[in-house]
C-alpha cells in the first residue's frame, strides 16, 4: 500500500489544510493571475490571439532600443555595483579598515531611501543649472540626463545590494583558510586570486544578477534622470497610460518580465547550491591577519571617497530644502516647506497609513508561508515557495499593469480603493519575510517543533507557541521591511495610485516633473525621516538591533 | 520478509494474529524515501515486532540502520510505506502525532528555548486543558523525579547538558504515558554523564512501568539498559533477544561484530563430525562444538572463526598461536593489544587485576591462548 508522504497527516488537520489553499488562493489570484491578464492582454489585442504586438514592437526601432538601453544599461550598473560593492565588503569584512562601523551603516542608507532620490540630488548637483557642473566649476560636460546620468545614480542606488551579499559570502569563507594558503608559502595576492576570490565566485555571479534584475526593473531613477535614454519599464509605462495603448504596455511588461524572471530563478539557484561553501558553524571571529598598511590605506580611501559622495547626496537634498530656486536665487527660505506641507501632508498620513497596515499582514503571511514551506510536506510545497519568491522577481510595471487589468471589472472592482494598494504591497513585499522566515527556521532544529507536535499541538498552536516566538527576528525584519518598501515603492503603485489614495512617491515624481525641485527635496527628506523613525521605534520596542533587522551585513 | 520476529521468551509458532499481551506491535512495517532524483531508499524494509507492557526496547544499529526512522514512524512522524503499527491491537497508521500521546526525549533536547523550565515541562499539560493547580503539582512531581527541583524559572539555555537532558525526560514524564520513546538521548553528554543518566532513565522507566523504545548507536547503552535489544542493519532485523542472548549468541556475523567487536579469523574446516567441528587457525587445530556452527558445515569451507577480544589470553609462554605486538593501548582496567600473526590482526583486551601489571611491548613475540568453547563460526 503506497501512501503518500505525510498526505493523510495533513488531512486529518483541516484548519492546516484550510490554511495551505487560502495561501495557495491568494498567490493564485494577487500574483499569477495579474501576471495572466497582462499576458493575455498583449496577446489579444483585438479580442483574437495575435502576436501582432511583439512583431510591431521589433519592428520599430523605437520600441525596440528600450529593450537594448535596458539590458545595456543593466550590463553595465551589474558590473559597476557588484566591483564597488565586493571592494567594500572585502575592504569592511576582510580588511576591517578603520571606521568600518560607520561604512556599513552608510550602506544601508540609500535602501530606505526613496526610489528617486539620488536622481533627484544628481539633478541639483550635475544638472543643467547644477551646482557643481554649472557654478563651482562652469563646465560644459553635456546633459546628465541619459545615459550616463542613470549610470551614476543607479550605481549609487544599488551597490549596497551587492555588498549585502558579498559581506555575506566574504563572512562565510574561513580566514583559516587563507591563512594556511600564506603558511603553504602563497604571497597574499596569490591568496586573495586562488583562494579567496574562486571562493566568493559564486556569491558575486550571484549578487551581479541581482543587481542587473533590480536596474532593469527600475523605474523611479529613469523617469527623472533618463532623458531621451529610453528604457522598457517607462516605455510600457508611458504606452500603458500615457498613450493608452494596453496591449503595447502589456508586451513590454512581459518583455520586461521574462529576463528578470529568468536571472531571478537563476541567482536563487546560485544561491542555494553554494558548493563551495564553508561555513564551519563556529560563530567566533578568529583573528584577521595582518594586513600591509598600503593596502589598508588604499581601501580606506577608496570607501572614504565612495561615502563622502553618498553623503554629498543626501546634503544636497536637505540643502534643496532650503534654497529658494536652486541655480538662480540661492537664498535660505522655509516657503517649499509650507507648499508641501499643504500639498503633501493627506498624502504623507496615507501614504503611512496604508504602509503600516499593510506591514503586519505582509510579515505574518510571510512567517506563515516560511512555516509552511520548511516544515509541513504537501502536494506543491515548493510550488508555494516559489510562487511567493516570485513576486520579488516580477517587475513592478508588471505587477502595476496586471493589477489595472485584472481587478478593474467584476468580480474584482478594485481599482481606485485603499485595498488594492494595501494588497499591492503586501503582495510585492512578502517575498522579503518568507526569505527571512525560512532563514531562520532553518537554523532552528525541527526537533523543537516536533517535539510540540509530540506533546499534543496541531500546527497551528505549534506556530503561535514555539515557530513564531522563535523567528521573532525574521517577523520584525520582515516587517520593517515591508514597511519601508511600502513607503518607498512607485513602480507598482504609480499605476493603482487615485486622487483619492495617492502616494508620497507619486507625488515627488510630479513636483520634480513640473520642477518643484525645491519641494520634491523636501518631501523626499520627509519620506526618509518618517521612515528612519518607524524603522528606530521597531528597533526600541523590539530590542532588535540593526544587524537583526536589516540582515548580517549591516551588524555591528 | 514475513516471518514475525519475536522475543524468545515466547513462542514464535502463531505467525500473523499479534500476541494478545503485546503492547505494541509493527508487522512488515516499510519506509521508502524517494529524493528530489527519483532514486529510492529503503530506510526500513520490512520489519516485524512486538513489545510487551512495561519493556524496555532497544534499536541498536549502526547508523543509516533504520532505526531512528522506525521510531519516528511510530511518533507518527514519517508515514509507513507499508505495513502496520498497532497499539494495544489497534492500528494507530491514521492517528496525526499530536493524538498519539507517545511522548519522547529528543537527540536535542528540543526544548523550547523561548519557554522557562516549569513552561517547557507544563507545555504538554497546558494543551489537554489541565487546570493550574494540576499542572503546578505534576510538574513538581516530575521535576522531583528528574531532580530538577529549584530550577523551574530558568531558561535551557542556562542549564547544563545533563540538566537539559532531565528538563527533556520531565516534560515527557510529566504527561504519564504508557509509552516513551527515546531517540539517542545521550550522545550529545560526555561519558561520565551518560553512563550515570542511563541508570537514571533506567530507574524512573522501571519505577513507573512505563513502556519505553530507545534507538541508540552505542552497543554498552543498549547492553545495559534493555530488557530487549533489536538489532538492526540496512533497514532489516537481524536479531532480537536480551542483552545476554545477543552478546553471547549473535544470530549471524554482523551481530558478532557489532554487538561483541569480535575478531574474525579466516580459517577452513578440516573435519566435521557428530559433536565437533576441525578448523585451522595458523597451522594449529581447534576443535569447536557442533552447536556453535552453521549447520550445512562441510569439510573445507572457507569460513570465519570469531572470537571476542575478551576471550582470549595473552602471554609470553608459549601458546596457541604466535604473533607480534602491533599496538599496545593500557587504559586502566583493561589494555588492548593489536596482534599481527599470519597476516591478520586480532584485538586482545587483558583486564589489568591488581595493581602490578605486566605490559607487552610494542614489537614483543607474544602467544595467544584461544578458548574454543567461546569460539563461533560463520561460513565466509
Amino acid at each position: 500500500m503506497a501512501q503518500n508522504l505525510g498526505g493523510s497527516i495533513i488531512g486529518r488537520e483541516w484548519g492546516l489544510r484550510a490554511t495551505i489553499i487560502l495561501v495557495f488562493a491568494l498567490l493564485g489570484l494577487f500574483i499569477l493571475y495579474p501576471i495572466f491578464s497582462v499576458l493575455r492582454m498583449s496577446l489579444t489585442p483585438d479580442g483574437g490571439f495575435s502576436m501582432e504586438v511583439y512583431r510591431s514592437i521589433f519592428d520599430h526601432a523605437r520600441y525596440f532600443r528600450s529593450i537594448r538601453n535596458s539590458v545595456m544599461l543593466g550590463l553595465i550598473v551589474a558590473t559597476l555595483a557588484t566591483t564597488i560593492g565586493f571592494i567594500m565588503a572585502f575592504a569592511i569584512e576582510r580588511l576591517r579598515i578603520p571606521g568600518h562601523h560607520m561604512f556599513r551603516s552608510l550602506a544601508i542608507l540609500p535602501i530606505v531611501s526613496p526610489p528617486f532620490m539620488f536622481a533627484l540630488s544628481v539633478i541639483l548637483l550635475f544638472g543643467r543649472s547644477g551646482l557643481i557642473t554649472r557654478h563651482i566649476f562652469n563646465l560644459d560636460v553635456g546633459t546628465i540626463y541619459g545615459l550616463r546620468g542613470l549610470i551614476l545614480v543607479q550605481t549609487v542606488n544599488l551597490f549596497p545590494i551587492a555588498y549585502m551579499t558579498l559581506s555575506g559570502i566574504l563572512r562565510g569563507i574561513d580566514p583559516d583558510l587563507e591563512t594556511c594558503a600564506l603558511n603553504l608559502g602563497a604571497r597574499r595576492t596569490h591568496a586573495f586570486f586562488t583562494v579567496t576570490l574562486p571562493l566568493a565566485v559564486p556569491g558575486i555571479l550571484a549578487s551581479w544578477l541581482i543587481v542587473f534584475v533590480t536596474s532593469m526593473t527600475d523605474f523611479g531613477n529613469p523617469i527623472i534622470i533618463g532623458g531621451d535614454f529610453d528604457v522598457l519599464s517607462v516605455r510600457a509605462y508611458l504606452e500603458f497610460t500615457g498613450m493608452g495603448n494596453l496591449p503595447r504596455g502589456a508586451a513590454l511588461a512581459i518583455l520586461l518580465l521574462t529576463p528578470t524572471v529568468l536571472f531571478f530563478m537563476l541567482q536563487k539557484r546560485i544561491m542555494n547550491n553554494r558548493s563551495y561553501q564553508t561555513i564551519t558553524g563556529k560563530a567566533a571571529r578568529r583573528n584577521m591577519l595582518p594586513v600591509p598598511p598600503v593596502a589598508r590605506i588604499g581601501f580606506a580611501l577608496f570607501a572614504a571617497v565612495l561615502s563622502l559622495f553618498v553623503i554629498m547626496l543626501y546634503g544636497t537634498i536637505i540643502a534643496g530644502s532650503f534654497i529658494q530656486l536652486w541655480g538662480v536665487d540661492w537664498s535660505f527660505t522655509w516657503r517649499h516647506f509650507a507648499y508641501s506641507w499643504d500639498v503633501g501632508a493627506s498624502t504623507m498620513g496615507r501614504t503611512v497609513l496604508l504602509a503600516l497596515i499593510s506591514t503586519p499582514i505582509t510579515a505574518f503571511l510571510g512567517m506563515i508561508i516560511a512555516f509552511l514551506v520548511v516544515r509541513r510536506r504537501f502536494a506543491g510545497r515548493h510550488f508555494m515557495e516559489l510562487l511567493a519568491m516570485l513576486s520579488y522577481a516580477i517587475p513592478g510595471t508588471a505587477i502595476g499593469i496586471g493589477y489595472v487589468l485584472a481587478f478593474n471589472d467584476a468580480p474584482f472592482r478594485w481599482s481606485g480603493t485603499a485595498f488594492i494598494l494595501v494588497t499591492a504591497y503586501v503582495f510585492r513585499n512578502v517575498p522579503i519575510g518568507v526569505e527571512g522566515g525560512i532563514a531562520a527556521l532553518k537554523q532552528i532544529s525541527s526537533e523543537i517543533e516536533e517535539s510540540s507536535t509530540n506533546l499534543g499541538a496541531n500546527s497551528s498552536y505549534t506556530f503561535r507557541t514555539v515557530t513564531l516566538p522563535l523567528i521573532r527576528p525574521a517577523f520584525f525584519a520582515g516587517a520593517t521591511f515591508a514597511f519601508v518598501r511600502a513607503m518607498t515603492a512607485i513602480s507598482a503603485i504609480i499605476f493603482l495610485v487615485s486622487a483619492r489614495w495617492n502616494h508620497m512617491t507619486v507625488l515627488i515624481l510630479a513636483q520634480t516633473e513640473i520642477l518643484r525641485l525645491g519641494a520634491a527635496s523636501v518631501m523626499s527628506f520627509a519620506l526618509i525621516v518618517v521612515v528612519m523613525t518607524v524603522i528606530f521605534l521597531i528597533m526600541k520596542l523590539t530590542g532588535l538591533d540593526r544587524s537583526q533587522v536589516f540582515g548580517a551585513g549591516a551588524s555591528q | 520478509m514475513n516471518s514475525t520476529i519475536t522475543s524468545t521468551s515466547h513462542s514464535p509458532k502463531e505467525d500473523h494474529k499479534p500476541m494478545e499481551s503485546a503492547h505494541l506491535t509493527i508487522s512488515d512495517l516499510v519506509k521508502v524515501f524517494r529524493d528530489g532524483s527519483g532514486s529510492e531508499t529503503r530506510a526500513v524494509d520490512g520489519i516485524s515486532l512486538d513489545i510487551e507492557k512495561g519493556e524496555f526496547v532497544t534499536l541498536l544499529g549502526p547508523s543509516g540502520c533504520g532505526k531512528t526512522t522506525t521510531l519516528r514512524m511510530i511518533a507518527g512522524f514519517e508515514q509507513p510505506t507499508g505495513g502496520e503499527i498497532r497499539v494495544k491491537g489497534k492500528s494507530i497508521n491514521p492517528v496525526p502525532p499530536f493524538e498519539r500521546n507517545m511522548p519522547m526525549v529528543f537527540q536535542s533536547y528540543a526544548l523550547f528555548p523561548h519557554l522557562t523550565i516549569f513552561d517547557n515541562i507544563a507545555y504538554g499539560l497546558k494543551l489537554r486543558k489541565a487546570s493550574r493547580e494540576v499542572i503546578r503539582n505534576e510538574v513538581a512531581v516530575a521535576s522531583q523525579m528528574v531532580n530538577l527541583v529549584g530550577l523551574e524559572k530558568r531558561y535551557p539555555g542556562e542549564l547544563s547538558g545533563g540538566q537539559q537532558q532531565r528538563v527533556a525526560l520531565a516534560r515527557a514524564l510529566v504527561l504519564k504515558p504508557e509509552i516513551i520513546l527515546f531517540d539517542e538521548p545521550l550522545s550529545n553528554l560526555d561519558a561520565k554523564l551518560r553512563i550515570q543518566t542511563r541508570t537514571e532513565i533506567k530507574r524512573v522507566q522501571h519505577m513507573l512501568g512505563i513502556t519505553a523504545i530507545y534507538v541508540t548507536h552505542d552497543q554498552a547503552e543498549a547492553l545495559s539498559m534493555s530488557d530487549k535489544i533489536v538489532v538492526m542493519n540496512n533497514g532489516k532485523i537481524m536479531q532480537v533477544g536480551s542483552p545476554e542472548q545477543v552478546y553471547n549468541h549473535p544470530a549471524d556475523p554482523f551481530v558478532a561484530d557489532f554487538i561483541g567487536n569480535a575478531n574474525f579469523l579466516e580459517s577452513q574446516v578440516t573435519a566435521v563430525n557428530d559433536t565437533g567441528v576441525t578448523v585451522t587457525i595458523g597451522g594449529k587445530n581447534f576443535v569447536i562444538d557442533r552447536g556453535r556452527v552453521y549447520p550445512e558445515v562441510c569439510v573445507g569451507d572457507e569460513v570465519y572463526v570469531t572470537v571476542k577480544p575478551e576471550a582470549m589470553e595473552i602471554s609470553q609462554d608459549p601458546g596457541d598461536l604466535t604473533g607480534r605486538v602491533d599496538v599496545n593501548s593500557f587504559v586502566g582496567a583493561v589494555t588492548e593489544y593489536k596482534v599481527e600473526f599470519d597476516g591478520q590482526f586480532i584485538t586482545v583486551i587483558h583486564s589489568n587485576t591488581g595493581e602490578t601489571v605486566t605490559l607487552h611491548h610494542m614489537d614483543d613475540e607474544v602467544s595467544i591462548h584461544l578458548n574454543p568453547e567461546y569460539c563461533r563460526v560463520y561460513k565466509r
